[in-house]
């Protein structure tokens, strides 16, 4: 299985990479990680007939903190977030849990998230952390809610002359926490369920913002928005972490397929929201 | 295009079609063979080498990305002291039976213990997450890679 | 560790863990795989594969693929047929298309293929062949194809009606329906052991070199049995049989993959005659997992007859298995299910009887025996699960229900109730071993313990006996070709030797092993002895390895020739220490006389007298060639434990512990046989936890690729605890069984009863394979856990 023929450029700035692409027309394609783009052009399930390749553009590679967010830029790679002591909740939860650490070693986050692949992990972490996409064009730079980027199955709201160069990821002042629980057949497997959990806690030790988002279980990346909903005001307990699991159980749209039954998975939905939000509450309260 | 990519020392200078693939570039043009191929879904790992010390799948890389890089393979292992401790633990502790991951297998876990000089059963069975073996169910592979980073460990100590 | 080594390390005889001698080329990248021969010309070639599982071709347009830069031909079936070969035999007596002409009838079969200068180009002309398919319905079951009404899937063969592709029976019907009769208890099992792929990490290949002056004809394939691959070659193609040379190179894994000939091997090899030059085929992995031998895919129902304190009366089996497109089973002739009737196990009871229907259906014929001695992979999980199940239903304890039935060790050698004779063995000690290692009774007040707090333990156990090591050649043969197996062995005049086998390695460390025997039937240090085999030009005639054949008829092959050229050592020193041969004896590593150790020779002082100090009317030389035939197939046995968690709220289990003994009579190299074993484990614990090829209702394969098609990583694969006993097989002259295919054989069963284990209390009794969470999880659920 070997790609069909395309031409190749390498970008060293993100304007020249823009430009690049603009220039080669639609069936143009960034390469950063590569991960998820060149085995679908082995395949030839993709056969793009240009790759602008922006992994010799500086700059793009750090993942620092701020202004109150986490910036992880477009060649930052899966394996980096894993090392990194920047990074707290459902990101370092689900870095190491992304393919394995081979493909993590090449991988960009912001790749995966361009990518929109429904049973991708990192859409769910920046749906429950309330994550921006920073999307750069011809004419500057943009910030898109998570929510608005993805769009449906391996469609996002990018523009045909943008790129993603970087994510931004709220980093909150007060006492909070986050897990990322992923049930995969195997290493290297996409998830059968994942789930990301995020939790913030008021002074008073009530739940003061809440995210949880789904992975493999809908078309797309799926905020359980009434589980949210349950937890917000709410202590952390046992009981309430249950019911937000049954909430999220209900919001999944899950499928019988070679994984499992579709009824299997929701139960799984419901157990690891449960899981998530206890390991968010653990570390929130630590 | 023209890229030189230095392999185990060596630079290598072609001109090259921009799909192709690195580990071809490695095998067909280099003509080091000890880098395999296994599968097209850049699942299986034989094809590892190391690109500027970090291990990568090297069917799902093109040539043309490691233009100016480093590339280490299985070839590039063997000093002028002999062979690396990861060589002579696959081979002390039968980490391989039919030989076709262990390049794959040996370069992870060299790149392992240059971090990690006394990684545990559970570290090292992580690194090496990305590469399949239908040989050796991984027990003497795990003891290989635990057994060259003591072996490496000493002899640095002996230095 | 049994000690059972007699010569000392220098020498390397039987029972020292010598270091491999394969590992220095392999560490260092030095291997020489099929991929890795270029020989000058040579061309590529990619296969066009058949999208859809059943379909009339109505044409092929190659104008496209033709124009592509690089691509020097099109090879379509209509030429094949031109050359009478779009059609090929398969080792079961059918037939099986080359490139398909008429119909295709499986995902994945070739179509056609693009020859070109380089493997990119192939690729894009492989893109480019344009086949007219016109769609029929798929049927993706064996059930839907005997159905009445079932549209015929091979109806190009001649007098075939239906979809059936053989029956068969064994045993003696009346006598086992009339103790299922009289029984007290009769316990029933219907499972699926699922379709399985051998998927070797380096797929199949060749390098066809047709020389077109000469006619000389050298293949390079990645063949497990290169030998009876020429011959097959020679019948087939009808090329001169001394003109063909096979040579087999250093394989990346086999498992039985690599024992068909692949209608690529046959269209490359007719692309280089047509061509003049040499022609590569490398499968890619999709094709190997969707065209290339698959194991097991059979439906069971077992039932055993029970008195009511356990005793088992009878066993009667009922299967249907799944062929695929074309019956391709590599297996011995006169057996239609393989060694199947192996399914009564351990247990000595005295009827059975077993029948078996094999369909045709859209998908991949295959059938091979996948690290198994042909069908027993299947029978030995039927046997193991019933006694799980019996176990449950009785009340007993699945060990105590074990030790209840086994052949008890001096009952061997033992006739079986389908008749096999098993050599040796002691299956009670056996099981307490493992039992004692695993600390059952613990285990099982833990297990009451963590019930009672809505925890799920489960602890299973599978003793299982195999059949290997066929065989005998008044039974056994493939394709007519007696299974019997060769060594020959030349003594240079320095002492140094090499030794030449028809068996090949895979990866099971013939290199090391093989020169171990010679080591310690004649004294020469096994460092000094290079094994050669694979290349049929240069090797004695074999039937080659799987089936665990290499050591019980290789090994074999390997200690008698040993033995002649020793006791025609001791003639030499007879007369170099001027003594009567009678009165000579051997040590680890010399000749000396009886009573007067002094007086000694060495190996190599006799090796160097057979080139220049011959006794009066002895031929020079010190060489020799042994065909084996054995006497039987070898018994090889073990008991395992297996311990899981199993998680009630998701269905995930894990094992905690996994032990496992075995006895595979005298081992030549532990440790190479711990190394088979661990191997056997994991796959295993892949079958049931994972690891198989499913279909859609439109005959799609879901497993097509590495992401579909399941292969645990270290990380999944659990650890493993080895024991062993050790005993001998009486026949086999140096008392080994063969390893390499028990741990894949027994270990299914050990963890699907663990898992089922976890669950019996709440009344369930099984799980298909593979145990997928979503399985646990709803029998837990339907069960009212």
């Amino acid at each position: 299985m070997l790609p069909a023929q395309f031409d190749y450029v390498a970008a060293s700035s993100v304007e020249e990479a823009i430009a690049a692409k603009a220039e080669g027309g639609d069936e143009t394609r960034f390469l950063a990680g590569g991960q998820s783009l060149l085995p679908m052009m082995k395949l030839r399930f993709a056969t793009p007939s240009k790759l602008v390749d922006i992994n010799r553009i500086a700059g793009l590679d750090a993942i620092e903190h701020h202004n109150g967010h986490l910036r992880v830029g477009a060649l930052v790679r899966h394996a980096d977030i894993a090392a990194s002591d920047a990074v707290s909740g459902a990101v370092a939860s689900a870095a190491p849990w992304i393919s394995d650490p081979l493909v993590r070693n090449l991988g960009t986050l912001c790749g995966s998230v361009a990518h929109c692949d429904p049973e991708g992990d990192w859409n769910s972490v920046l749906l429950a952390t309330g994550a921006d996409v920073i999307a750069q064009g011809p004419s500057g730079s943009r910030s898109i809610a998570i929510g608005d980027f993805v769009q449906d199955f391996f469609t996002n709201s990018l523009n045909d002359d943008e790129m993603v160069t970087a994510v931004h990821i709220p980093v909150p002042s007060g006492r909070s926490g986050g897990s990322y629980q992923k049930l995969e057949r195997k290493v290297g497997d996409y998830a059968t369920v994942g789930v990301a959990a995020h939790l913030e806690l008021a002074a008073d030790g009530t739940i003061s913002a809440a995210g949880v988002a789904m992975t493999s279980v809908a078309p797309i990346n799926r905020k359980a928005t009434e589980a949210e909903a349950l937890l917000v005001g709410n202590a952390p307990t046992a009981e309430l972490f249950a019911e937000a699991g049954a909430a999220a159980a209900a919001a999944a749209d899950p499928r019988d397929d070679v994984r499992g039954s579709a009824r299997w998975k929701r139960q799984v939905v419901a157990a690891f929201t449960g899981r998530a939000l206890a390991a968010a509450a653990e570390q929130a309260q630590a | 295009m023209e890229i030189t990519v230095n392999i185990n020392g060596t630079d290598h200078t072609a001109d090259v079609e921009p799909r192709l693939l690195l580990v071809d570039h490695i095998r067909t043009g280099a003509g080091l063979t000890g880098t395999h191929i296994g599968c097209d879904t850049t699942s299986c790992g034989v094809c590892t080498v190391l690109v500027d010390g970090t291990p990568v799948k090297s069917c799902t890389m093109l040539a043309v990305q490691a233009d100016g890089r480093s590339v280490t393979t299985v070839e590039g292992l063997k000093t002028a002291d002999g062979l690396h401790p990861v060589q002579q633990a696959f081979s002390d502790e039968h980490g391989l039976q039919c030989g076709f991951c262990t390049p794959a297998m040996m370069l992870v876990g060299a790149a392992l213990i240059d971090e990690n000089p006394a990684p545990s059963d559970d570290e090292v069975r992580w690194a090496i997450s990305g590469n399949l073996c239908r040989c050796t169910g991984y027990m003497n592979i795990v003891k290989a890679i635990q057994s060259a980073a003591a072996a490496a460990a000493s002899s640095n100590g002996d230095s | 560790m049994t000690d059972t080594t007699t010569t000392p390390p220098e020498i390397g005889g039987i029972g020292h863990s010598v270091k491999r001698v394969e590992d220095a080329r392999l560490i260092e990248g030095q291997g020489n795989f099929l991929d890795d021969i270029v020989l000058p010309g040579m061309l590529h070639m990619a296969l066009v594969r058949s999208p859809v599982a059943h379909a009339r071709i109505n044409g092929i347009d190659t104008e496209a693929a033709t124009a592509v830069d690089g691509v020097l031909a099109v090879v379509t079936g209509e030429l094949m047929d031109q050359h009478g070969l779009a059609w090929m035999p398969t080792l079961s007596g059918d037939t099986q298309a080359v490139l398909a002409t008429d119909k295709v009838r499986y995902q994945g079969q070739e179509v056609a293929a693009v020859i070109a200068t380089d493997p990119y180009a192939a690729a894009d002309g492989a893109e480019l062949v344009d086949v007219d398919y016109e769609m029929l319905d798929a049927i993706t079951t064996p059930q839907q194809s005997l159905a009445d009404g079932a549209a015929l899937i091979r109806d190009e063969k001649e007098g075939q009606t239906d979809n059936l592709a053989y029956t068969w029976e064994t045993g003696d019907e009346a006598a086992t329906d009339a103790a299922f009769a009289a029984a007290d208890r009769v316990v029933s099992l219907t499972t699926h052991y699922p379709r399985s792929h051998p998927s070797p990490l380096e797929t199949c290949g060749i390098v066809a070199d047709v020389n077109s002056v000469t006619g000389q004809a050298t293949i390079y394939m990645t063949s497990q049995a290169p030998h009876a691959h020429r011959t097959l070659f020679a019948l087939v193609a009808g090329l001169p049989e001394q003109n063909i040379r096979i040579v087999s190179p250093d394989i990346g894994g086999g498992f039985g993959n690599k024992v068909p000939i692949y209608p690529g091997y046959v269209v490359a090899t007719a692309a280089s005659l047509l061509i003049g030059q040499p022609v590569k085929w490398v499968e890619t992995r999709t094709g190997n997992l969707i065209s290339t031998g698959f194991g097991r895919d059979y439906y069971m129902t077992g039932e055993l007859a029970l008195t009511n304190e356990g005793r088992i009366q009878a066993m009667r089996v009922d299967m249907l298995s799944d062929q695929g497109a074309f019956y391709s089973d590599a297996q011995p002739t006169r057996y239609r299910a393989g060694l199947f009737h192996v399914c009564t196990g351990s247990y000595d009871f005295p009827h059975a009887h077993i029948k078996c229907r094999g369909a045709f259906t859209n998908k991949a014929p295959g059938g091979v025996a996948y690290r198994c001695s042909f069908r027993i992979t299947e029978a030995s999980y039927l046997i193991e699960r019933l006694m799980q199940t019996a176990a449950d239903e009785l009340g007993i304890d699945p060990a105590e229900l074990r030790l209840r039935n086994f052949i008890q060790p001096e009952q061997f050698p033992y006739e079986t109730a389908t008749g096999f004779v098993y050599d040796s063995g002691d299956y009670p000690t056996a099981l307490r071993k493992a039992l004692d290692a695993a600390g059952y009774d613990e285990l099982r007040a833990e297990q009451a313990a963590a019930r009672a707090e809505g925890r799920l333990v489960g602890i299973g156990i599978a003793h299982f006996t195999e059949a290997v090591g066929a065989g005998p050649a008044h039974t056994y043969d493939i394709a007519g070709l007696k299974m019997i197996d060769s060594a020959e062995l030349r003594v240079h005049p320095t002492g140094k030797a090499i030794l030449k086998l028809g068996v090949k390695t895979q990866g099971q460390g013939h290199e090391t092993t093989f020169a171990q025997i010679v080591a310690e039937e004649t004294g020469i240090p096994a460092t000094d002895i290079k094994v050669i085999h694979g290349d049929t030009d240069d090797t004695p005639y074999g039937l080659g390895t799987y089936a665990s054949r290499s050591t019980p008829v290789g090994g074999a092959a390997t200690a008698m020739v040993a033995r002649k050229i020793a006791d025609k050592a001791r003639h030499i020193a007879a007369h170099l220490l001027e003594a009567a041969p009678e009165d000579i004896e051997r040590d680890a590593d010399k000749f000396h006389v009886a009573g007067s150790p002094d007086q000694a020779v060495s190996i190599q002082d006799a090796a160097f007298a057979a080139y220049t100090n011959l006794p009066e009317g002895m031929e020079y030389g010190l060489e020799d060639v042994t065909y084996y035939n054995p006497p039987n197939l070898t018994f090889p046995y073990g008991s395992y434990v297996v311990v899981v968690d199993v998680d009630p709220e998701t269905g995930v289990w894990k094992v905690r512990r996994m032990v496992a003994l075995d006895d595979c009579g005298v081992r030549i190299n532990p440790m190479i046989v711990e190394g088979q074993i661990h191997g056997g484990l994991t796959e295993g614990f892949a079958m049931s936890s994972m690891q198989w090829i499913t279909f859609d209702d439109d005959g799609n394969c879901i497993g097509s690729n590495f992401m579909d098609y399941l292969v645990p990583t270290a990380w999944e694969t659990p650890r493993f605890e080895l024991l062993e006993t050790v005993t001998p097989s009486p026949h086999h002259p140096i008392g080994a069984k063969g390893i390499g295919e028990s741990a894949t054989v027994g270990s299914p069963a050990a963890f699907v009863n663990a898992v089922v284990d976890a669950l019996a209390h709440l009344g369930v009794r099984n799980i298909d394979m593979p145990v997928l969470p979503d399985r646990v999880w709803e029998a837990i659920d339907s069960a009212g856990g």
